[in-house]
């Protein structure tokens, strides 16, 4: 069993944790700035990077990240690697694992595998994004972007926009924003809110477009058509999605801020004078997203102090028993 | 006439010596000595003489109960003994106290034709340790399109018919199938989901499926077929059984289609007794299966179900897979999980114990229930029935994973949990099925 620290959602860390690895992140911002933007905190250690699923932002700035902190660093793509011929997630694992890497982070389109990571590797694991569950990173590099243009976390009004139900951005943004005192409301089509997201978290939900005009923050999610199979009918037509809920500036009153995990669909969810305009933060979390990560990482490898020993077997033995 | 079959083997001569005898639907419940010549029970009473010949198992603090009775096992033959056989399936039913079950036809072949039924029941009679018996498929290969030749499925020993593992999704099939299987007086057994509604899910849709983003399996997606097949079973005057009933509304529905008359029998699974969906938070493939885990109310109603007898049978949905079918990511795994071997324990410890059932009320639904439903022979204790009986010990506790199990899967969503009862014989029409005593000794 695993006894290292890992990342593998936002329950892995508490309002303490949160805020040191904000402030590591805020530290590192002089690292990126300057000429040689190395520091050698992680010299000697690796760090594998291991995709299942394609990514621009992320693997480039968790690949960043490890490099800016002098790791060295081995991404493996699933498409050109062993998984092409079948190999299972186990054996990809135990295969990296012999290097012994201190940390893989993972991104993976089924929910529960950089748990699965955790077990079957000696590494500290961090969670990339793992189906529509969680991406931990994302949630700490939105709010280090809210708090550096808004000056405060504390009852900052956020309306997150979209499409709920498929996406692992925002189950990881509303237990952060929760954590750290801000004001959540889901907006979006009814069925692309998850049935019970209310009961388990508490949050407000409006299906009228409307409710957008009360935040200070709107956090436009990326309509995840390739999540959504034909016949599910969850929208009419992206038209239809764009025309009632689309982000337009007409949208945008003065003093609001517009946020998007990217990739976005230019045109569907939010419409190009947004997201060319000054309201939209999202290159500000592109640049976030390089010095928290760095911070994440440092903080796994000097700090062990985030995260939980996880072991989902604890309570039910070893699989296989017989 | 339904076929069940086992392994040959000597009718045992065994006397029970001062065990706490209980057998609620024979209306059972004393202590007393209980004397098995030749495989038929030949005596109960005191100080029974042990005659030449006859082993004597000491009963005293141990409890003899009707060998129990399981409607849905997956034995998983022909074609996946991968997963289970004949010989593994049945002596992991006999360490559940098990006598007689009925295996599912979703194998590889599907069980859709006489030959494969027959080459089925031949697996049982060369490995099985207690009675095995098959349900045929409705449709041939389960592909929901034309029917099997139950007539000549019926003739060779089918128990029933089912689709299981799928729903039947045409309601046109389902009426044919009912009208066709009405003179035959046979059961259809239905896996009740509408497909539409439960595509692309993965557990019950709820806070629980919200919070960790798996795709969410309504509950009314098993409602709306229990009302179809309650109301297309009503208009043909056929016998139904729905299979593993896992929400409140199936329930409201079961007792109103009862009210009416309507013929259906129903079961419920320890897990769906004892377990919610809150249990997939840890993501543990284990607690995936199909149904799946519901909500604490959709559990406290199967409860009062089966207090009530609208839910009356338990069946374990015994679904053994390999470790490498569990052994990735949730929504990659398999559904099913075993039960055989922790049925009964389980259930004593989650709700017998704590008092929220009667003892009374799980033996009947583990014997007169599901024999009912299957016109099967009623394991009883009872002087000239043949011997289906097994002695446990029912206040012993112990963790499920730590005694190994028979079954060749380990796929328990129980592993890890205190269980309460083990069971020590097991006599299965007549034959040594399962013998603990000595290991114990």
């Amino acid at each position: 069993m695993s006894t290292k620290r890992h990342l593998m959602g936002m329950n892995d860390v508490d309002r303490a944790d949160i805020e040191r690895i904000l402030e590591t992140a805020a530290g590192f911002e002089d690292v990126v700035e300057r000429d040689v933007k190395k520091v050698p905190t992680l010299r000697g250690r690796t760090v594998v990077n291991l995709f299942y699923e394609s990514s621009t932002r992320t693997s480039s700035s968790f690949e960043l990240a490890a490099k800016r902190l002098s790791a060295d660093v081995v991404s493996v793509k699933s498409s050109g690697s062993s998984v092409d011929k079948g190999e299972s997630l186990k054996d990809t694992i135990r295969t990296l694992n012999a290097y012994k890497p201190n940390i893989i982070v993972i991104r993976h389109p089924h929910i529960g595998a950089a748990q699965l990571t955790a077990r079957w590797s000696d590494a500290h694991v961090v969670n990339a994004g793992d189906g529509k569950h969680q991406h931990p990173t994302q949630a700490l590099l939105d709010l280090y972007t809210i708090k550096k243009r808004l000056g405060r976390l504390d009852d900052v009004k956020v309306a997150i926009v979209g499409d709920i139900l498929h996406s692992r951005v925002a189950r990881s943004d509303i237990e952060a924003f929760q954590m750290m005192g801000l004001d959540v409301t889901l907006i979006g089509p009814p069925a692309l809110i998850p049935p019970g997201i209310v009961e388990a978290t508490g949050v407000k939900v409006s299906d009228d477009p409307e409710a957008m005009s009360e935040a200070d923050v709107i956090y436009v999610l990326r309509m995840q058509h390739e999540r959504m199979e034909p016949g599910q009918n969850y929208l009419p037509s992206l038209r239809e999605y764009a025309r009632v809920w689309g982000v337009n500036a007409r949208r945008v009153r003065p003093g609001q801020v517009v946020m998007h995990p990217g990739p976005m669909n230019r045109g569907v969810e939010i419409a190009p004078d947004v997201a060319d305009s000054g309201v939209s933060l999202v290159e500000n979390q592109v640049e976030a997203g390089l010095v928290v990560r760095m911070a994440v990482l440092y903080d796994l490898m000097t700090r062990p102090s985030i995260g939980t020993v996880i072991d989902i077997r604890e309570r039910t033995g070893e699989w296989g028993a017989a | 006439m339904t076929r069940l079959e086992q392994r040959e083997s000597d009718a045992v001569n065994v006397l029970v010596q001062g065990a706490r005898l209980f057998d609620p639907v024979e209306g059972l419940d004393v202590t007393a000595d209980l004397l098995i010549q030749d495989g038929k029970i030949v005596q109960i009473g005191d100080k029974i003489a042990a005659p030449i010949g006859t082993r004597v198992l000491k009963g005293a603090g141990k409890t003899l109960l009707p060998g129990l009775v399981d409607p849905h096992v997956h034995l998983r033959v022909p074609g996946q003994e991968y997963k289970e056989d004949c010989a593994s399936g049945s002596a992991a039913a006999a360490a559940g106290g098990y006598t007689t079950i009925l295996s599912m036809p979703n194998t590889d072949p599907v069980i859709d034709s006489g030959a494969t039924l027959e080459a089925a029941l031949d697996r049982a009679k060369e490995g099985a340790v207690i009675q095995v018996g098959f349900v045929a498929a409705i449709s041939v290969g389960r592909a929901g399109e034309s029917l099997t030749e139950m007539r000549d499925l019926a003739d060779r020993g089918a128990a029933g018919f089912t689709d299981d593992g799928s729903p039947v999704e045409s309601a046109r099939l389902m009426r044919r199938a009912l009208q066709y299987v009405r003179p035959l007086n046979l059961p259809l057994a239905l896996h009740e989901e509408e497909p539409s509604l439960t595509h692309g899910g993965h557990m019950h849709e709820g806070a629980v499926s919200a919070t960790l983003g798996l795709g969410g399996w309504p509950g009314i997606a098993e409602t709306l077929m229990v009302a179809r097949d309650i109301r297309l079973a009503e208009q043909e005057g056929a016998r139904i059984h729905l299979q593993h009933i896992s929400v409140r509304t199936s329930i409201e529905e079961i007792a109103r289609g009862r009210e009416r008359g309507v013929r259906v029998s129903s079961e419920a699974s320890p897990h769906h007794l004892v377990l919610t969906d809150r249990a997939v938070m840890s993501l543990d493939s284990n607690f995936k299966m199909n149904p799946p885990l519901a909500s604490e109310d959709d559990r406290q109603a199967l409860i009062e179900g089966l207090k009530t007898g609208v839910i009356d049978c338990i069946a374990t949905d015994h679904a053994p897979h390999a470790i490498h079918e569990k052994e990735v990511p949730f929504e990659a795994a398999a559904f099913g999980v075993t039960g055989l071997e922790t049925a009964l324990p389980i259930l004593l410890e989650e709700l017998v114990a704590p008092d929220l059932v009667p003892l009374e009320t799980i033996i009947r639904a583990m014997t007169e229930g599901p024999c009912n439903a299957f016109d099967l022979e009623r394991p009883a204790l009872r002087v000239g029935a043949t011997a289906n009986l097994a002695l446990w010990d029912l206040d012993a506790r112990w963790i499920v994973g730590d005694r190994p199990f028979r079954s060749k899967s380990a796929n328990s969503c129980f592993l890890g949990d205190t269980v309460r009862g083990i069971c020590l014989v097991t006599i299965a029409n007549g034959r040594l099925a399962h013998d603990e005593l000595e290991v114990l000794a």
